[in-house]
């Protein structure tokens, strides 16, 4: 087992893992952050993307030991304590999901490229978000939450 | 949630990659008939089920510490570089190492540099920094224009240009470029160092001439020509997937004639595959429609594709041969720009 201490939404988090373990299996298992979802464990899905150092990753394609030292955000992270983000609000008032299993990794993908890319145009997004799979809303719902989210970040 | 399933009932919930389907079917031969197969499952009975197999780990923080380790556990080791195709593998199980040799630390591998008409770019260079520098986007457009093609944004965020030319997929984007352009791989072992052309690094499906006990430190790539175009071209399935067939196309004009023509196409082969022939159809001719035309008949006239549930051998050669077409116009549209 490997001591992990890491930075999971601006606390410092400690754990032991095998060297096996994936990042995402790491922060439901060992920090109980279970907004994280995991979905095909192999890369293709997006449903465990997190921030790591200001960048979106596939937290199933990562071991946790390789997070050592890292500032991972989750989606616990990106509201202020209890509330929700402007994006996640943007995408709440766009009724942009429904079951909600692939909303985290969707999330952090947005947050990620908004961040980076505040003045993205439609095509950008799609493009940003075409790493990430939804099976309930044909996506569109998704886009305009966060051109939404886009365009209030703008105006404040 | 985690079950603990016995070696025979492991494949319960069907393997999802069509690579799985196979070395679990060859497995279930081989048990058939008394033999032991490739594994397909292992777990440490004592531990905890995990999706990755049971596997030793070691960060070397330099380059000396990482050849030493290859040397001593040669092929029972697998180089961790971005991880974005090696843990898919351990998550499948169809990588079984002994020992992953996380070479992330290494950050003497992450430097790209020109130099004498020749541009070095360090194995653990990760996709999205090679996308944003301007060295690259400036001497090697072909490499630029294909990056942005690579899997999705947060696939780039880890994934390597060694990584991915370790690897060694053949419907991958940047062994094409590879062996478009003649790039060279600069390899380590702990006797020395090896430079090994494109046209030799490529041996087969996910296999290169990389020794056990060498590491990929260095892949060069040479820079573009004044009056060079370039184009990447591929059709896949959904956005972001491996292509059914990318090429990668360079066009040099000098005075309004082609004077220097590279072509590669991925996902024809088991190696990203060159299109000689037709590069010898261009050099010397002005650049039209009717040519390219001609040239996307011949090149692609004596090909023979896989057929897989993505396309039939037919459906490939018909794509090589418009990706030829589309390919080579627009290299030889942004030619004439950058001229």
């Amino acid at each position: 087992m490997l001591d992990i201490t890491l930075s999971v939404n601006g606390a410092t988090r400690t754990g032991s893992a095998e060297p096996r373990k994936t990042l995402a299996d790491f922060l439901r298992e060992d920090l109980d952050l279970t907004g994280t979802h995991v979905g095909c464990e192999h890369g293709v899905c997006g449903a465990c993307t997190v921030i790591v150092d200001g960048r979106a990753v596939r937290s199933c394609l990562m071991l946790a030991v390789q997070a050592v030292g890292s500032e991972v955000t989750t989606i616990e992270g990106l509201g202020p304590d209890g509330g929700m983000s402007t994006l996640q609000e943007a995408l709440w008032d766009s009724h942009s999901f429904q079951c909600g299993f692939c909303t985290p990794g969707f999330v952090m993908q947005a947050a990620a490229f908004l961040q980076a890319h505040p003045d993205a145009d439609e095509q950008q997004i799609r493009e940003a978000l075409s790493g990430n799979i939804c099976r309930c809303t044909g996506y569109q719902s998704i886009i305009d939450g966060v051109l939404l989210a886009a365009e209030r970040n703008r105006q404040s | 949630m985690f079950r603990w399933r016995g070696q025979d009932s492991h494949n319960l919930d069907g393997p999802r990659h069509p690579a799985a389907v196979t070395v679990v079917a060859a497995a279930m031969v081989a048990r058939a008939a008394g033999q032991p197969g490739p594994a397909t499952e292992e777990c440490t009975p004592e531990g905890p089920r995990m999706k990755l197999p049971y596997v030793e780990y070691e960060a070397p923080s330099t380059v000396a510490e990482a050849l030493e380790l290859l040397a001593e556990h040669q092929d029972e080791a697998s180089v961790l570089a971005g991880g974005q195709s090696l843990i898919p593998l351990l998550a499948l199980r169809l990588a079984r190492p002994a020992l992953l040799i996380d070479i992330n630390g290494l950050r003497e591998l992450s430097e790209v540099s020109a130099a004498n008409g020749s541009v070095s770019v360090g194995a653990m260079t990760r996709e999205y920094v090679a996308e944003d520098s301007e060295t690259i986007a400036d001497t090697v457009p072909l490499l630029a224009a294909a990056l942005p093609l690579i899997g999705h944004e947060a696939i780039r965020s880890r994934g390597t240009i060694g990584g991915s030319m370790a690897h060694a997929d053949p419907a991958a984007e940047l062994p094409a470029v590879a062996r478009a352009l003649d790039a060279e791989f600069v390899v380590s072992s702990k006797s020395g160092d090896r430079v090994i052309p494109a046209a030799e690094w490529f041996e087969g499906y996910l296999t290169t001439s990389r020794r056990a006990d060498e590491l990929l430190v260095e892949v060069r790539f040479p820079a573009a020509r004044r009056g060079t175009g370039v184009s990447f071209q591929e059709v896949a399935r959904r956005h972001g997937d491996f292509a059914i067939v990318g090429l990668a196309a360079s066009l040099t004009l000098s005075d309004g004639v082609i004077s220097d023509a590279r072509l590669a196409f991925a996902g024809l082969s088991d190696v990203p595959v060159r299109g000689a022939e037709a590069e010898q159809l261009l050099v010397g001719e002005r650049p039209s429609a009717d040519l390219f035309d001609e040239v996307a008949r011949q090149a692609t006239a004596d090909l023979d594709p896989p057929a897989d549930l993505h396309g039939s051998s037919d459906y490939r050669k018909k794509v090589a041969a418009t990706l030829v077409r589309r390919g080579l116009q627009a290299a030889a549209d942004n030619a004439d720009e950058r001229q």
